[in-house]
């Protein structure tokens, strides 16, 4: 295959940035995305060029550390998958593929397509957590049992990767498909109810504050989220938190 | 210096409590005047850094990628085993300790083990507190599942994806205390130095992987939790970043690196599908309960099969060779990895393999399908003579069982496994060989720690399924966190280390002149190129199978390749910013050295143990011929290499293994 990229490059945090053409030729369907920008890559270094930076690690669709921003969607056109098990076979021959950071003002770029998510990690921070210390003498694993849907549904919550997608995908560049999932997943399992008022209202302060919008119903996270993160967790969050507001 | 495992005295099943009784504690007050410095955020590491903090020490942590969540943990697919028995099948602390020392064939140290196995439970107990979302029952019980090589179901799991739900658990740890103060964390930093201040690990020196700058860090103790080094091989089913850069530079500061040689390769992997591959997949090896793994038996049919011309389908049953089935009937398909890899390769050497690079044999469903159906039709009432409906029904039962496995694989190779068999080829995994540590976790350098992976200490030469999340998690929640303790009561009067001393100078001046020299040397090949060769280089004879004449042209070809990318590796952009080329340069001249003194400890291990298999080192006759022969007499010992500047001059030091609790066997699957 043959195609031309138009990739986003932005030398630092600083720099305005801007959109460049490269043609690349000899793209096997078989490749994966990060495979062809490999290929883009080794080519640029030959010429003595700068390859383009971006972010990735374990290419099998789990660490969340890949991004990308594909032809205007979030991993690109493929359904459920990240950028990293996205294949070159999804594209056709003579194609004109545009690449962009993930853009949201709480996602400033470091370089190129790499962008700082480490907002996400401060909303953790604030409260995506049960407060148990490390002991030996925890009760037995089997001492609360825990209805089965409750414990799948917590579940399909965590499976949750953090990439951003969401908020990438977000008109509004919103993080609640991120911040509800975490806040659902302890909200339904009996562990996490201890905390649950001061948990919802903790996260969602340091969403706001780290400069994510709000939610408007678009969907458009549930569809291009890799993991298939349910909106409902939106919904869930919503309630855990008029709960707590009224609470105080 | 001797090796001194630090063993306790005492009976195997007494022995961590007791030591726990007479060890040396902190107390709260002087937890608040000590610094520790934990590299590495997965499992091991990230758990080690939660608890060191909930003690009171004031912890830094440090990991490479963006957010400590994407530690190469998360990938861990199929479970975690704890001898908690809840399913009443006889399983104990005992049971669990036998297995892994059986399973690493005899070549790990027996009260490590047994400590862990100890813990196991506990590990069980404190994820589901932490709100971890294992498996469950209708009942609202936990689940539990089998896994290769043992006799009794003791595998947690939260479906296909435990890895991740446990380094999740372990994260919210460390987010917790990171939003108390606790942890400083250091995300997107490299460790590229271990400091040594008065034969004591003070510190490390650190680069800032967003704008290049090095950084001093002071501690009273350096913990690394940084995995494993199996990208040495270029191609694994390691994350890209995974590298051995810390575990080497505490090497050069004089910690003993153990076992190299001791190498993973899991069975059942998607094939390479070209030259453009960058990294591995794994497929679980729970898909081998159901799965059964051939190849034809007439080579007309792989030679039909590659030209395209007859599909897997389209082999009769008789003309299909299931070589486990055949070689191993009692086990069959569920062989321990090493013994399912080295078959396939046997096979594919042979010229049975059946893609068009002759490197992969099938894992059919096909069975398991039918055997399901049937059964839901006969629960149902419904018609089990419709062809039709039994395979409905049973690739049903097989969806709810391995579906996201099943995408993953359809994602990449574009081929539906519910119809046409999985294709599959051994890659290489997980590494058991790792730092030597006593029983404390401690390496030969006083106050520096090795935890998870990057220690050599519980899988012996081949490592059980679902055992290393444990090993990880036991060390960092339960293990290190205490007998840290023991070394950092000398050093409640010691006060803050300080970073402006000559070692640290000294440190810092190697880093940045070795940084300069890469960023200036305006080779012609990029880093890449010289990763692959070095990968060939091991696959082909430092792989799955080794021998002298193998090992020893690899042990001069790594080295020349190491002369060759000094001279002529190109490294594009600047010292002072985000340049992702310069960090890979600086992890694969490393990969360069430790890649020859794996050869070297392959060469010297002239035995066939776990994952290492000497082709000199055979069963001859009888009816375990042709299998791989451990030697008790002569290799029963840890292999603890020194540095001595090249890796050819490193010397052997050895750990003698007592084996007092348990008898010494072959391991037989037949």
């Amino acid at each position: 295959m043959n195609l031309t990229l138009k990739i986003w490059r932005q030398k630092d945090a600083n720099d305005k940035g801007k959109m460049v053409d490269y043609p690349i030729t000899g793209i096997e369907p078989d490749m994966s995305f990060l495979e062809m920008l490999d290929v883009l890559n080794e080519a640029l270094i030959n010429k003595g060029e700068e390859p383009v930076a971006f972010d990735h690690d374990c290419r099998e669709g789990i660490c969340g550390m890949c991004s990308l921003y594909i032809n205007g969607e979030a991993h690109g056109p493929d359904r459920g998958v990240t950028t990293c098990q996205l294949h070159m076979r999804m594209f056709n021959d003579g194609d004109t593929i545009y690449i962009e950071p993930f853009r949201a003002a709480a996602f400033p770029v470091i370089k190129d397509l790499v962008v700082d998510r480490s907002a996400f990690d401060r909303i953790q921070h604030a409260g995506g957590f049960i407060s148990v210390n490390t002991s030996g003498n925890t009760i037995d694993a089997n001492a609360i049992p825990v209805n089965k849907h409750d414990a799948d549904t917590a579940f399909d919550a965590a499976t949750c990767i953090g990439c951003g997608a969401c908020v990438a995908s977000c008109k509004n560049s919103s993080a609640m498909l991120f911040v509800g999932a975490k806040v659902s997943q302890f909200a339904l399992l009996p562990q996490g109810k201890v905390e649950a008022t001061d948990r919802v209202l903790n996260m969602v302060k340091q969403m706001d504050e780290e400069g994510f919008g709000n939610c408007t119903n678009t969907g458009a996270c549930e569809v291009e989220c890799p993991k298939g993160i349910s909106l409902e967790n939106i919904a869930r969050m919503n309630r855990e938190y008029l709960k707590a507001a009224f609470k105080g | 210096m001797a090796l001194d495992s630090r063993t306790p005295k005492g009976p195997l099943a007494d022995k961590w409590t007791n030591h726990k009784n007479n060890i040396n504690l902190v107390n709260p007050a002087n937890k608040r005047l000590i610094d520790v410095i934990v590299v590495g955020t997965g499992l091991a590491g990230g758990s080690a850094a939660a608890t060191l903090a909930e003690l009171g020490y004031n912890v830094k942590a440090f990991c490479f990628q963006d957010s400590p969540r994407r530690a190469h943990s998360i990938a861990a697919q199929g479970g975690i085993n704890a001898a908690k028995n809840y399913q009443g099948d006889g399983d104990s602390n005992y049971r669990l300790f036998y297995d892994t020392v059986k399973g690493g064939d005899y070549r790990s140290r027996e009260a490590n083990v047994y400590r862990l196995a100890e813990v196991s439970a506990n590990i069980i107990d404190q994820c589901v507190a932490q709100g971890v979302p294992f498996a469950r029952e209708y009942g609202g019980l936990l689940d539990n599942r089998s896994f290769g090589g043992v006799l009794v179901s003791r595998t947690f799991y939260a479906a296909g994806q435990t890895g991740q739900q446990l380094l999740l658990g372990a994260y919210s740890a460390l987010n917790r205390q990171i939003g108390r103060g606790k942890v400083k964390m250091y995300n997107r930093h490299e460790m590229l130095d271990v400091v040594v201040v008065d034969g004591k690990a003070r510190g490390i020196i650190a680069r800032n992987l967003v704008t290049g700058e090095i950084e001093r860090h002071s501690a009273h103790a350096v913990v690394l939790g940084t995995g494993g080094y199996g990208n040495v091989f270029f191609l694994s089913t390691n994350a890209m970043g995974s590298n051995v850069t810390a575990a080497w530079k505490a090497h050069k500061r004089g910690a003993y690196f153990a076992n190299p040689c001791y190498t993973q390769i899991h069975p059942t992997c998607i094939p390479v599908s070209g030259d453009h591959q960058s990294k591995l997949t794994l497929m679980s090896e729970s898909l081998r309960n159901d799965g059964r793994i051939w190849v034809p038996k007439h080579m007309e049919d792989v030679k039909a099969i590659r030209e395209g011309k007859l599909k897997p389908t389209d082999i009769a049953e008789e003309n299909r060779d299931y070589y486990l089935e055949r070689r191993y009937p009692a086990f069959g398909n569920l062989v321990p990895r090493d013994v399912a890899s080295r078959a396939a390769k046997e096979r594919c050497d042979a010229g049975y393999g059946v893609n068009k690079t002759g490197e992969a044999v099938y894992l059919d469903f096909a069975s398991a399908i039918q055997r399901y159906g049937k059964e839901q039709a006969h629960i149902k009432g419904l018609n089990e003579n419709d062809a039709a409906l039994i395979k409905k029904l049973g690739q049903e039962v097989i969806k709810n069982k391995y579906g996201n496995l099943f995408q993953m694989y359809e994602k990449i190779v574009d081929q539906n496994p519910y119809e046409t068999p999985m294709m599959i080829y051994p890659a290489v995994h997980y590494t058991m060989g790792g730092i030597w540590v006593d029983y404390n976790l401690m390496t030969t350098v006083p106050g520096l720690y090795a935890i998870g992976e990057a220690n050599f200490s519980d899988h012996g030469a081949n490592r059980l399924g679902a055992s290393a999340l444990m090993q990880g998690l036991a060390d960092g929640y339960f293990v290190l966190p205490y007998t840290i303790g023991d070394y950092l009561s000398n050093d409640i009067r010691t006060g803050p280390i300080s970073t402006e001393s000559p070692e640290f100078e000294e440190a810092e001046n190697n880093v940045r002149n070795r940084i300069e020299t890469l960023v200036n040397n305006n080779g012609t090949h990029s880093v890449d190129y010289f990763h692959k060769k070095l990968g060939k280089i091991m696959w082909n004879k430092v792989g799955m199978s080794r021998n002298a004449k193998g090992l020893a042209e690899a042990v001069e070809e790594i080295s020349a390749l190491r002369a060759e990318f000094w001279k002529d590796v190109k490294v594009p952009g600047t010292a002072n910013e985000f340049n992702e080329e310069l960090a890979k340069a600086g992890r694969v001249a490393d990969f360069l050295e430790l890649g020859e003194l794996f050869a070297k400890d392959a060469l010297h291990r002239n035995e066939s143990c776990g994952g290492h298999y000497r082709e000199e080192s055979v069963e001859e006759s009888g009816e375990q011929k042709g299998e791989a022969k451990r030697d008790d007499e002569n290799f029963k010992y840890v292999a603890a290499w020194e540095y001595k500047g090249e890796p050819k001059d490193a010397v052997l030091h050895k750990e003698n293994l007592v084996f007092e609790n348990i008898e010494l066997k072959q391991r037989s699957y037949k």
